[in-house]
């Protein structure tokens, strides 16, 4: 074996508490990396990934120090490394590819401007051959007319150009490894995939060692050639990329793969108790016993080696025994035939013309969402997909009454209007619809108690106060199985899986015939999500109410929805009952979305259908899709709203292609995916 | 209250600034029981001793004990500053939290009015205001009490703005809670430790800008013991008398330097950054 | 972008507007009028009557209020009732003389203050940073009197480097001003510059703890090119609104600091003519003072619009 290009010893990092106490993020890791090698870290939050990224070119966020152990970069040990020659190093040799990179570029700086800064300082090129190399660079990620890109700001940017300008500036010293720190987290799966792709090849091409650090076991999947399972600070399981995923030893990396959603499979999933130990806190034993389905009594005495099976190491000596099988169960639809509510032909607008432009008279942009229509009935989910801007969350803030609408009809079951917003709307009206947030952390008042959060709903919708509310809040956290000593808890001393319980409850606090349900799971560690994803099926069991569920997750949407629309640019392109959405024929869209979704399989390839670029605004007339989709059959596209082709089972797509055409393209693409 | 207390004198500087706080608090609610002589008691006999066993500061230019008037003349400048700042605070802090919740049309035409009104120099209005209205109390508290209170309202209104934004406040709305319990159990509690810091700050600018007044002869009116119009008066003896401006000088800016650290401690101890606080 | 500019002077226009009404109307809602309170005991008979003609008073307050402000744009701020000549007779060199002792203390006190600023928040927490946050809390917590009266003490009594009150004869020129204005000058510098270099390292501390300055060091870029190319930018643009707010400071301070050393600027003037109760002449003063503070706000505004790329976002 070649000499490894990144060489970490038994490292172990963490804070040092004011009393001497050392709190450690970091235990004991160990990992190497050969040249041109792509080395996947995947971990939950907390579980020190970015660390031990940040570690590798040696450096330590602020607090942070070294307890024990190396970080051996091409034969430098980047802690003793004095200062200036480790500063020299950063960005030439070894490069940083930022998670955010609308963050991590500077706002009053062009991006050529910032390129070339990096150019200055790892080469010796002069000014004038500098200019010709930041274009060739940017060109090199593939950014469309690079000298007009090198005169943008930042904020001038669409997400997926950021990045690419910022592989660009990592391109810029000749490196021979780039870290990327979830460098596809928060942009949408169409970019994800297209840059996933790219940095690839890349690779390839450049023959540059690669470390990903990344949540998603499905981006992982598609880069790495190996993989390390991190979990508390240490590494539990690590070996090829298709031996980790095929067949996983650990019972950690087992229980990480089965709750991941997946397209074909749909159905709620198992999902691991309780939480990973707290960040820093000392550990005694085996850091995953308390959640492992196989523990025994040997666990508890002592952490594990990382011991070597096979190609792999694995964290555990129980690896090589008989794993309990991982179930998923069906979700059993229980839909009545009677309506819960109905969406007709609304338009929600947020943009409403000023002073000015109406003086002015001009023209009034499209409306944020427009043409929305479906029927939920009593006990049915409906998914809604799409990317970040294709009015989702609009939808629900318009059916909650947080949005007025422009136009159109929301009528409950029994005929009654949603209509007016919030203010409008008589108590009981407002009973029967509830939401739940995105993001529990904020969606719960930190000065209250958890008692106080539930008893809210019940003293405002039923008049309930005191030893009687205190009763129904019990009852409540029960039913979202929290114990009742949480009353008197603050959101603080909660898990994030905790708190997206407390909300929860409190929608059902409510009794609501409609849920609604706003990228619920989409801030939760994937092991944690799928014991959300159980708990909402649960509860509409118990309680027979119908969600509405927005998610940008397609697999997750398949596996609670009864039946699914896709929305691009707030206008629904596709609508039917989930296993027909997610088949052949498909909307343009909706292929796209199919074909970039990524799953923790190492032989699925994305199929990248349009281009990666994000829309601001929706075009004034035509199909929605009309500017990306790769489909487009002529001027009629632009023209002329497309008329809804009714299928089977209540199965719509609004395109001007026939279905049929539109059935053999998807077959096309279920055949490239396989 | 007393952990917080606590966390505050834990950091010398906060010590310092509750101490001075407490100190000048103490003096000036004691001071018919400290003071050896009436502060207004003039004196031929006594006209610009240096200190001494019984003037400990000496005495002024009408024969007054100087130690006498230093310990009474914080009473004025600490009642009308101390009922402005509270005044400051709660319409600011109220009228702060209602526009940053309801946001909206109504929060930006606000805001227009509120940003002309901070483009005043307000001590120059406040001039403008003393030459129609007279000085004395009646004028000034209100007047600082509705300039500051802007400032207030300003700072409050942002916090509140991000709050408003937080999800448990949609979800407040969404489930069609009335505005008083939003702002009263959904906002306030979020808020209340910045209005606290803000009052205390503004509390020690107001005392600055009521002693200016009173040094400039539009604040306290003679005989009136207070510590900008003694300065007023004895300075004119500076070469000769400095006793009679350095002792009014020390004890107002101690007693500004310790409210001023200590709001700064309480910001810290309840986690908010005081470092972008502005005077205005 | 031309909109954009177009709009901050739209805005510092309303304020203007908006000052100058609130300032008309106090004092229309004067018990009696300008002449009464003026005149007080001896307001009656033909003194009196003169006296409203002269401020043409008999006109509805609409047309005295479109007067004035046309009056005003044109530099003619009416007449003072108490010297009997026109105001801008008397406020010209006096408005010179305070352009003079503001103007240089700004212009030494802005570049000090930021320099100082980036220095403390670059080190901070460290003794450098601790002794000049500590001096700038006493800089901006000490009243100006008492500064004054401090450095008159020392450097008028007992060094008797500097005059301790301002002796020029009118139409002084600019070096005979100089070492009266020496004290003054520092006196509203040391304010100033507390209040930015607080201002500044807040600034500074927040861009040092961003994601760009992060990347920054990774990328290799050695910390003192960091410092001005990417942290001083960016931490200019929340600063400069400060700057502009505390001219607010210093305008107010101007006044104290003039009273103490008797300099013959706006501030004493407007302070004579209070205590004469010389009402056109402190409207006249007063809304001078605002347009000087609007138009530094403006300002501050074109600034960060050529410093931040992102506020020159169109619909921004």
């Amino acid at each position: 074996m070649t000499e490894p290009l990144i060489k970490i010893e038994d490292l172990s990092l963490g804070f040092t508490a004011k009393n001497g106490r050392q709190a450690p993020i970091l235990r004991g890791l160990s990992l190497e990396l050969a040249p041109g090698e792509t080395l996947g870290i995947v971990g939950e939050s907390g579980s020190g990934k970015s660390t031990v990224a940040l570690a590798m070119m040696g450096y330590l966020k602020s607090g942070l120090t070294v307890f024990r152990g190396r970080a051996i970069f091409d034969g430098n040990d980047m802690f003793a490394l004095p200062e200036k020659q480790r500063t020299r190093l950063r960005g030439s040799s070894i490069a940083l590819i930022p998670q955010n990179a609308g963050q991590a570029l500077t706002p009053t700086l062009k991006i050529g401007r910032q390129i070339d800064e990096a150019l200055q300082l790892h080469t010796a090129l002069s000014a004038g051959e500098r200019s010709i190399k930041v274009l060739e660079l940017l060109n090199r990620v593939r950014l469309p007319s690079p000298e007009d890109i090198a005169e943008r700001y930042p904020h001038e940017l669409s997400g997926g150009q950021q990045q690419r300008a910022a592989v660009a500036m990592a391109l810029a010293g000749n490196a021979k490894a780039l870290l990327l720190d979830e460098p596809t987290t928060g942009l949408d799966v169409t970019t994800q995939a297209h840059i996933l792709e790219f940095l690839r090849s890349l690779a390839k091409e450049l023959g540059v060692a690669m470390i990903y650090v990344s949540h998603d076991l499905g981006v992982i999947a598609r880069v790495a050639d190996r993989v390390a399972v991190m979990y508390a600070g240490m590494l539990v399981e690590e070996g090829p990329t298709r031996d980790v995923l095929r067949e996983p030893n650990h019972p950690y990396t087992r229980g990480l793969l089965a709750s991941i959603p997946r397209l074909g499979e749909p159905g709620i999933l198992p999902s691991m108790p309780g939480v990973p130990p707290a960040v820093g806190s000392d550990l005694t034993a085996c850091a995953f016993a308390d959640r492992c389905p196989q523990v025994r009594s040997l666990c508890k005495d002592g952490i594990p080696a990382l011991e070597r099976r096979g190609n792999c190491r694995v964290r555990c000596p129980y690896a090589g025994e008989h794993a309990p099988e991982h179930l998923s169960t069906r979700r059993v639809p229980q839909v009545q035939h009677a309506r819960a509510l109905e969406l007709q032909d609304v338009a929600v607008s947020y943009r409403r013309p000023g002073l000015l432009d109406r003086w002015l008279k001009k023209p009034e942009p499209a409306p944020t969402v427009d043409r929305a229509g479906f029927v939920l009935k009593k006990g049915e989910t409906l998914g809604l997909v799409g990317e970040s801007g294709s009015g989702k969350s609009t939808i629900l803030r318009a059916i909650a009454g947080l949005a007025g609408t422009r136009k159109g009809g929301i009528t409950l079951g029994d005929g009654e209007s949603l209509n007016a917003p919030v203010a409008g709307r008589d108590r009981e009206t407002l009973r029967r619809v509830q939401m739940i947030f995105q993001n529990a952390d904020a969606s719960l008042n930190p000065r209250q108690s958890i008692g106080e959060i539930l008893m809210a709903p019940l003293k405002l919708y039923f008049g309930l106060k005191g030893a009687e509310a205190q009763a129904r809040a019990e009852e409540l956290l029960e039913a979202v199985r929290l114990p009742a000593r949480y009353m008197s808890r603050f959101p603080r001393q909660l898990s994030g899986g905790e708190k997206q319980r407390v909300g929860v409850a409190r929608a059902f606090a409510a009794n609501p015939e409609v849920t609604l349900c706003d990228e619920v799971t989409s801030a939760l560690d994937v092991s944690v999500q799928a014991a959300a994803l159980a708990l909402l099926t649960r509860l509409q069991r118990e309680n027979g109410c119908s969600y509405i569920f927005v998610s940008h997750d397609l697999a997750v949407v398949r596996a609670v929805s009864d039946r699914v629309a896709v929305l691009y640019q707030g206008r629904i392109c596709e609508i039917g009952p989930a296993e027909q959405v997610y088949a052949p024929p498909y909307h343009p869209y909706t292929q796209t979305l199919m074909g970039a979704v990524l799953e923790p399989d190492p032989d699925a390839a994305p199929v990248l259908l349009a281009n990666d670029m994000s829309e601001m605004a929706p075009p004034a007339t035509g199909c929605p899709f009309q500017r990306r989709c790769t489909k487009r059959i002529g001027p009629v596209c632009d023209t002329r709203t497309p008329l809804p082709q009714v299928l089977d089972a209540g199965h719509v797509i609004h395109c001007h292609i026939p279905a049929q055409h539109l059935q053999e393209a998807g077959e096309r693409l279920e055949a490239e995916l396989a | 209250m007393l952990k917080l207390l606590a966390t505050i004198a834990s950091k010398p500087s906060g010590a310092l600034g509750l101490g001075l706080t407490l100190f000048h608090l103490a003096l000036a609610l004691l001071a018919p029981w400290i003071a050896p002589f009436d502060p207004t008691a003039q004196n031929a006999d006594t006209i610009l001793l240096a200190p001494n066993a019984s003037h400990l500061m000496g005495t002024d230019t009408l024969g007054r004990d100087v130690f006498s008037r230093v310990v009474y003349g914080g009473r004025l400048a600490i009642a009308v500053t101390f009922t402005a700042a509270v005044i400051a605070t709660l319409w600011g802090g109220f009228a702060g939290i209602f526009f940053g919740t309801v946001g909206g049309r109504v929060d930006e035409y606000a805001m227009r009015v509120v940003d002309a009104f901070l483009s005043m120099p307000w001590l120059l209005f406040l001039l403008l205001i003393i030459s129609i209205g007279g000085a004395g109390p009646l004028t000034i508290i209100p007047t600082l009490g509705f300039f500051y209170g802007v400032a207030v309202l300003r700072v409050v209104r942002g916090a509140a703005m991000q709050l408003a934004a937080r999800d448990f406040v949609t979800a407040a709305k969404a489930r069609g809670e009335a505005l008083w319990p939003i702002l009263s159990r959904e906002m306030f509690p979020n808020l209340s430790d910045i209005l606290l810091v803000e009052g205390a700050m503004r509390w020690s600018w107001m005392l600055l800008a009521f002693s200016s007044l009173s040094f400039l002869g539009f604040g306290a009116t003679p005989p009136t013991p207070d510590w900008g119009l003694m300065v007023a008066q004895e300075r004119g003896l500076l070469s000769t008398a400095p006793w009679g401006v350095f002792w009014p000088c020390l004890t107002l800016s101690s007693l500004i330097i310790g409210i001023n650290l200590l709001a700064d401690a309480v910001g810290k101890a309840l986690g908010l950054d005081r470092a972008t606080a502005v005077a205005v | 972008m031309p909109s954009l500019i177009l709009r901050r002077f739209g805005f510092a226009a309303f304020t203007i507007g908006f000052v100058s009404i609130v300032m008309f109307a106090a004092v229309e809602a004067l018990p009696g009028n300008v002449c009464t309170s003026f005149l007080q005991r001896f307001a009656q008979g033909p003194r009196l009557e003169r006296c409203i003609e002269q401020q043409g008073l008999e006109r509805p307050a609409m047309v005295r209020y479109g007067d004035w402000v046309a009056g005003a744009v044109q530099g003619d701020f009416g007449y003072s009732l108490k010297k009997r000549k026109p105001i801008n007779e008397l406020i010209w060199e006096r408005f010179r003389n305070t352009a003079l002792l503001g103007g240089l203390a700004a212009l030494l006190a802005i570049p000090f203050a930021i320099f100082l600023g980036i220095a403390a928040g670059v080190r901070r927490d460290r003794s450098l940073d601790l002794s000049l946050s500590g001096a700038a809390m006493l800089a901006m917590t000490i009243p100006e009197f008492v500064t004054a009266t401090a450095l008159i003490y020392v450097f008028a009594i007992v060094l008797q480097w500097f005059p301790a009150v301002t002796i020029v004869s009118p139409g002084a020129g600019f070096m005979q001003m100089l070492p009266n204005i020496v004290l003054p000058v520092l006196v509203l510098s040391a304010v100033l510059v507390a209040h930015i270099m607080r201002m500044m390292r807040a600034s500074v501390i927040d861009v040092m703890a961003s994601d760009y300055v992060q990347m920054a060091r990774l990328k290799g870029v050695p910390e003192r090119q960091i410092i001005w190319k990417h942290v001083v930018p960016n931490a200019m643009i929340p600063a400069l609104n400060v700057i502009a707010l505390t001219v607010a400071w210093l305008l107010a301070g101007v006044v104290v600091v003039e009273k103490v050393f008797n300099y013959p600027g706006l501030g004493t003037l407007m302070i004579q003519a209070i205590f004469d109760r010389d009402l056109p002449l402190v409207q006249a003063i007063a809304l001078i003072f605002s347009v000087i503070y609007v138009g530094v706000n403006l300002a501050a505004d074109l600034a960060a619009l050529a410093l931040d790329p992102r506020l020159r976002r169109k619909g921004h």
